[in-house]
């Protein structure tokens, strides 16, 4: 006879408890990890410069942004390269992980038909897949600095860290109702293609928020309409942390000092980053009940 | 109770059959509400136990809901109501290889899988070399699965599933696989689990599988259970069902005197039949089918099926093989096989009997174990089958008297 061992019960039910649905990804968080890097693996396998490809298309897509924004724009914020990367990083990992989260449960369909696991995996795997990358980015980004030395805000350093973790549970939320709705309506993917486009631009990423947007929306008490994009806090903490100048003496002719980042304090910062991250708990959990209820005919459906 | 180890508890499964579904979004919205769609009970109130240490045969022909059910327990699909409890690790052999990633090596695939099947990577190093070896893939385990051969592919993924060390088995048509000497090699692996006492549960169309490997049997159609119990008992139950299906599916005009076919009786005659001396091996034997017919049916055959009692086939035979094909006038009347000389070894064999269209495209009656025979031999050697040949010799073999 074979040793006798501590069996787990599992139930399959048309309603499942949140609950006994996290206790079960927290249990295959090994598969998680092991499908992150699978991911990587496949996606740059037979491929010379691997791994660096995440990091050249951003560079790439930088270079452009550079170019148009800073030179032929002639915007003048000083070492705008560095402005725009700690907006571009946040962003990237944001489109990054729902363009793929979109797509993974129909892409994945010969394990989703025979194979039963928490299908929340893949969306988690896409996110993070997309946070691998995000690291890479962020070592292009120091090297940077580094480069043209310029010093984080350390002391708001910690922001940076909150602030991901919300972008992470929005992004994941976002993820799981995009993936499953993309099950039924295969269109999905393509939509949430163009919506990434058209957000990126309400993003106060290739401008600023304070200098361009705020002076328009402010006098009419409009700019919590702005702000009302949850990638907006996100992105304003990345910058504020990392570009770490809220007030810089411009580089244009007139070279009047200018506000380019808001006056906030890190009271704030904090408040409104802690806020998101409550935004998008909530918002993970609505999208977990979702997901709950479309996942059952995903097998059929695919 | 702690010697359950599947409960499955009143599950129904409805899948929407949508006339013309549309999953663009242009069509959702010219036909919003406007979807036309049928319910389809896929499995409806299905409830049964598995007991620790018990295998379990899911018996149903094509359609029968058979493999929803699977799904169900296995959690690929979630049931409309109801619900499955298992308590144990669970490895389902369906669809082997299906998590499988054809850029990634055996070796990674092998990980992978495990991860999937709730492993940890430790575990599944302590496991590594018996599931290569048990796949004899060593030679390829570091080469991209997508150069494996169908076969290869199969047989890696069992080797995974079964080197897990679950509890509980599930096991879907996948004898069915590799060549013969690894299915062979499965079996065993199977009957070890049996005796380990470890809970399985094999879906099958092949009735024969169910009687060599079930304890206990389960059977579905058209999404309900129809019957449960022994394997015998179930198969019985089975080819029943499978007989009265394909009365339903034939054209309506044919249904009519096609239930005025019956078989009464199947009769065994041989030299000590009235003596009630044993059949031996050798003796000549008539099988007769008596049948009773309410209405003139043309064209038919008659057909005769010998199973050993664990659920092999012996032997078939039907008239048309034999050069017979009737017509049935309104009446009774006999169809008898003659066998000038019996063919099978010791051990008490049973008759089936049934009568047929003779393209085989509809079974007019069927009757399982209709009867049965028992047969010694006196030969040295135990076989089921027993002929004799013309031997002969050449070079320095000289033949001498017995």
């Amino acid at each position: 006879m074979r040793e006798q061992r501590p069996k787990v019960t599992r139930v399959v039910s048309a309603e499942v408890a949140i609950s006994s649905r996290l206790a079960e990804i927290w249990r295959s968080r090994e598969l998680l990890g092991k499908l992150i890097a699978t991911e990587i693996k496949v996606k740059y396998k037979n491929s010379a410069l691997g791994l660096a490809w995440s990091m050249v298309a951003p560079a790439i897509t930088l270079a452009i942004y550079w170019m148009i924004f800073g030179l032929v724009l002639k915007n003048s914020i000083p070492h705008f390269v560095i402005y725009l990367f700690s907006g571009m990083v946040m962003w990237n990992f944001f489109s990054t992980s729902l363009q793929t989260s979109t797509g993974v449960i129909v892409e994945r369909a010969g394990i989703v038909k025979k194979v039963s696991f928490p299908r929340e995996i893949l969306v988690l795997a896409s996110v993070g897949t997309a946070g691998v990358y995000l690291f890479f980015q962020a070592i292009v980004l120091v090297l940077f600095m580094a480069g043209l030395q310029v010093a984080p805000d350390w002391k708001l350093l910690p922001l940076l860290g909150l602030a991901l973790v919300a972008e992470a549970f929005l992004a994941t939320a976002f993820g799981l109702i995009l993936s499953a709705t993309n099950v039924y309506m295969r269109d999905t993917r393509h939509l949430i293609d163009i919506a990434l486009q058209v957000w990126f631009f309400a993003c106060p990423i290739v401008y600023s928020f304070w200098l361009s947007i705020r002076p328009k929306l402010a006098p009419h008490s409009l700019s919590w309409l702005y702000l009302i994009n949850p990638m907006t806090p996100i992105i304003l903490t990345s910058q504020r942390v990392i570009y770490a100048h809220p007030t810089v003496q411009m580089g244009d002719p007139s070279g009047g000092a200018s506000q380019i980042l808001p006056t906030w304090g890190w009271g704030t910062y904090c408040w409104m980053d802690a806020a998101l991250l409550g935004v998008g708990i909530v918002l993970m959990y609505v999208a977990m009940v979702l997901f709950r209820r479309l996942e059952g005919n995903f097998a059929e459906e695919l | 109770m702690s010697d359950i180890a599947v409960s499955v508890e009143s599950v129904s499964k409805r899948f929407r059959l949508y006339h013309e579904r549309s999953k663009s979004l242009k069509d959702r919205f010219l036909k919003a509400g406007r979807h036309e769609y049928e319910d389809l009970w896929a499995l409806n109130d299905v409830s049964f136990e598995v007991k620790e240490g018990e295998t379990i045969g899911i018996l149903g022909h094509n359609g029968s809901g058979k493999s929803t059910l699977l799904k169900c327990i296995t959690g690929v699909l979630k049931p409309t109501s109801g619900q499955v409890v298992a308590r144990g690790k669970m490895a389902a052999l369906l669809e082997l290889g299906a998590g499988f990633q054809p850029e990634l090596s055996g070796r990674d695939n092998v990980y992978l899988n495990g991860a999937m099947m709730g492993l940890k990577r430790r575990e599944i190093d302590a496991i590594f070399d018996e599931i290569v070896e048990f796949s004899e893939l060593e030679p390829f385990i570091d080469n991209q699965v997508k150069f494996y051969s169908s076969g290869m592919y199969v047989r890696l993924g069992f080797a995974v599933a079964v080197n897990v060390d679950p509890d509980i088995l599930v096991v879907d048509e996948v004898l069915a696989v590799g060549d013969e000497r690894f299915q062979l090699k499965c079996l065993k692996r199977i009957r070890e689990f049996q005796n380990e006492g470890r809970t399985i549960l094999v879906v099958t169309h092949n009735a024969e599988q169910i009687k060599k490997i079930c304890d206990r049997a389960v059977v579905l159609s058209h999404g309900q259970m129809i019957g449960e119990g022994e394997p015998s008992e179930a198969v019985y139950a089975f080819r029943e069902s499978m007989m009265s299906e394909s009365l339903l599916h034939d054209r309506p005009e044919l249904v009519e005197h096609t239930r005025q076919l019956h078989i009464d009786a199947v009769r065994v005659e041989h030299p000590g039949t009235f003596s009630s001396t044993p059949l031996r091996w050798g003796d000549p034997v008539t099988i007769s089918v008596d049948y009773t017919s309410l209405g003139r049916v043309d064209d038919v055959i008659f057909d005769l099926e010998i199973h050993h009692p664990e659920g092999t086939m012996l032997l078939c035979v039907d008239s048309y093989d034999c050069g017979a094909v009737y017509d049935i006038e309104e009446g009774a009347g006999t169809v008898s096989f003659e066998f000038p000389s019996w063919p099978l070894g010791d051990g008490a064999m049973r008759i089936s009997a049934g009568i047929k269209s003779r393209q085989e495209t509809q079974i007019y009656a069927w009757k399982e174990n209709a009867g049965e025979i028992e047969a010694i031999s006196q030969n040295r050697r135990a076989a089921a089958l027993i002929v004799t040949a013309e031997v002969s010799s050449s070079g320095s073999a000289i033949s001498r008297s017995r």
